[in-house]
């Protein structure tokens, strides 16, 4: 097996170029992303290899953007879209939730819709407000939509092609903090499917379970907590819709108890869904009640107080306390 | 709003059907000499069939056969013209009005009827090509316009427009209203139209309310100009007159093929129905207003042309018995239709399996069967 060690951003780069490399229908469009590369630089030099009709910088109107992929996605085309940040999705809301999520539906079928919505997500980067949400309940609620969030480079490389080759529209949330987090990745052969959730480390006593940047946090958390004598199981959730329930549960039964850490607010999040699908199918294995650590449920904070707002290993070792006192 | 004397206005038929055309009509007058008597009683008889189907749902619903029905009453000319004007490898993005659109092109009226009805929420496979390239109805208004965009766009990259060969060459046209006019995406589409040159008609049929609210609430200024502002032609075009419809639409359609982009008409209508089976006209506008545009009607305007130019009588009652059978038809058809399993608002909500769609397909299959066998 031969890796390169590459960036997060990278990997997602040269992803991209393999998709357009292999698919001349697959189209990039979105703000910014053609000369300059994107704001993250993600699509770096993916217009000077392409040219301007492959990678379209786009006029700056996000409902336009995905309606517009729409249209070409209906024409023949495979669009990637990319939203600046996070904040920024919303007035592509309508389109993505009313007409993206349920074309295919629509159609009984006749109608594909192979659309990928990438759109960078979550804090630790010091920005102003609306560039540092977690915005993953609003799609994984939404029928239709299919969600992934990669959390390594070599994710990131093999995910952006899978979305890309999805018949159904995905929701590609790409955890910003990580786009310089270097990791090798395997460009020969591809770890894992889509939409399959990933033990990452593996531990007896305490399965902490997140997705995106949390899964760095999970793993120092992990780290600190063995070193205090508590062995840690770690699980990558990876797609947030479908939800791979399978290594989730085998953990669970194996540690009986659980941690789910995520940046977003955890009121209707996706670790109180994972939280009641584990108590609903593993509840006679569990020592403890399922345990979550969030974000806040207030708008995200001034950027001097995101280190507060945001879970760090302290809040997961916390919380991992808490579920070894039962 | 738009005045309905706005010297602009392209014109032909003067309500009464006399060939009056404005001086903005003289241009598009080779065309209409270019049509042929058939081409005239086919426009007639697409406007009197689509009419009488549109009365018959209106009918069924009030009998309890539909949820609903949106009725294209009174904008028969506007939509037989624009989709007139369309070659058979052209695109059509309607709205959820656009009856005569749809089944112009070949969409069996049932299919609208089953949306309707509660049977399905699309009706129609647009890449059957017996739908003639129709898109299925959109509910949101507006939302329609970025796809055809989007179309559009692929169209251009794709090389399938412009290439000089009009037999070959593609555009969209899209159908909106006067209230989507408001909508963001309608401002969104012209922006990207525009900036992609796409070969794309925005055909916005202003009949002058949406649901209880004037078009004067959507615009202080007329409608058809807001084209210049996004760098398109614009035409106002009466909508009631089919022949001008036509036109008009043709001479835009050919231009956005030969890759000329996109162009904005605006056709003045009228609803003269309700906005659907739930509204109630009564309580927003005059019977004084309704009737000054029943005496524009678009069927009785072109009856009156036709006359004009020696049509026998016995084609109106041609026309009249077809209507009539084709809306007997559907009433045969609507009293036929099925229902549905449980099982199919499982199927298609996404195109690759989805393990929680097929979990809750599988436990509500086994729910059901357990009740039917008394065990529950």
């Amino acid at each position: 097996m031969t890796t390169t060690a590459m960036p997060f951003a990278k990997a997602l780069n040269a992803g991209l170029r393999a998709a357009m490399t292999a698919d001349d229908h697959v189209l990039l469009m979105g703000e910014d992303i053609g000369k300059l590369g994107g704001v993250f630089r993600v699509t770096e030099g993916l217009q000077a290899e392409f040219g301007d009709r492959r990678v379209l910088d786009t006029p700056l109107a996000e409902s336009g953007i995905v309606g517009t992929a729409i249209g070409l996605a209906m024409a023949g085309f495979r669009p990637v879209v990319e939203i600046q940040f996070d904040g920024f999705v919303f007035p592509a809301f309508d389109q993505i939730t009313s007409q993206l999520a349920k074309l295919t539906n629509r159609h009984e079928g006749a109608l594909r819709m192979p659309v990928v919505i990438r759109i960078p997500y979550g804090g630790h980067i010091g920005a102003v407000e609306h560039h540092q949400e977690s915005p993953e309940a609003y799609f994984a609620h939404t029928p239709g939509l299919r969600v992934v969030s990669p959390s390594t480079p070599n994710d990131a490389y093999w995910m952006i092609q899978d979305a890309i080759a999805s018949p159904d529209p995905v929701i590609f949330l790409e955890p910003k903090a990580k786009y310089w987090l270097k990791g090798e990745v395997d460009e020969a052969e591809r770890a894992l499917p889509l939409h399959a959730s990933r033990i990452v480390r593996r531990g007896t006593d305490v399965t902490l379970v997140g997705h995106g940047a949390m899964v760095t946090t999970l793993l120092q958390a992990a780290a600190l907590a063995e070193s205090e004598g508590t062995s840690c199981e770690v699980v990558d959730v990876r797609s947030l819709s479908p939800i791979d329930y399978g290594p989730i549960l085998d953990s669970v039964r194996r540690t009986g108890r659980m941690v789910y850490a995520q940046e977003a607010p955890g009121n209707v999040s996706v670790g109180s869904e994972v939280a009641a699908t584990v108590m609903e199918r593993a509840f006679f294995a569990l020592e403890s009640p399922v345990i979550r650590v969030s974000g806040f449920d207030v708008p995200f904070p001034p950027a001097k107080l995101e280190g507060i707002y945001l879970p760090d290993a302290d809040r997961i070792l916390e919380a991992v306390d808490r579920a070894l006192a039962y | 709003m738009t005045p309905p004397d706005d010297p602009a206005l392209v014109r032909v038929l003067a309500a009464d059907g006399t060939f009056a055309p404005t001086p903005e009509a003289e241009r598009y007058l080779p065309l209409i000499d270019a049509l042929a008597d058939a081409d005239l009683e086919t426009f007639y008889r697409d406007m009197v069939v689509v009419r009488a189907f549109d009365r018959q749902a209106t009918n069924l619903q009030r009998q309890g056969q539909l949820a609903l029905w949106p009725p294209s009453f009174g904008q028969e000319a506007a939509q037989v013209g624009s989709v007139r004007a369309a070659r058979a490898q052209d695109h059509l993005f309607p709205s959820y009005r656009e009856h005569v659109v749809a089944t112009t092109r070949g969409v069996d009226p049932i299919d609208i009827i089953r949306v309707m009805r509660g049977l399905t929420h699309g009706g129609w496979d647009p890449t059957d090509p017996r739908n003639g390239n129709t898109r299925i109805y959109t509910l949101v208004l507006g939302s329609q316009t970025l796809h055809a965009t989007g179309f559009g766009m692929g169209l251009v990259f794709d090389g399938r427009c412009g290439t000089g060969d009009p037999t070959r060459d593609e555009a969209v046209i899209v159908y909106y209203g006067d209230g989507a006019s408001s909508q963001g995406d309608v401002h969104e589409a012209m922006v990207f139209a525009n900036t992609y040159r796409t070969p794309e008609v925005f055909f916005l049929q202003n009949n002058q309310w949406a649901i209880s609210v004037p078009v004067a609430t959507q615009s202080r200024g007329p409608l058809y100009r807001r084209g210049a502002g996004y760098g398109m032609p614009s035409t106002l075009v009466d909508g009631n007159d089919v022949l001008a419809s036509y036109a008009v639409s043709k001479l835009a359609l050919d231009e956005a093929r030969a890759g000329d982009g996109p162009h904005a008409i605006e056709a003045l209508t009228y609803r003269m129905g309700a906005h659907t089976t739930s509204d109630d006209p009564t309580k927003y506008r005059t019977s004084d207003e309704e009737e000054s545009w029943a005496r524009r009607d678009p069927i009785a305007r072109m009856r009156a042309h036709l006359r004009s130019r020696g049509a026998a009588a016995s084609f109106f009652d041609e026309v009249d018995a077809e209507a009539a059978a084709y809306a007997d038809d559907v009433r045969v058809r609507t009293n036929e239709l099925g229902g549905l399993e449980a099982s199919d608002m499982f199927a298609y909500a996404y195109s690759d399996a989805h393990p929680l769609v097929q979990e809750q397909e599988r436990w509500l299959a086994e729910y059901e069967a357990a009740l039917e066998g008394g065990v529950a």
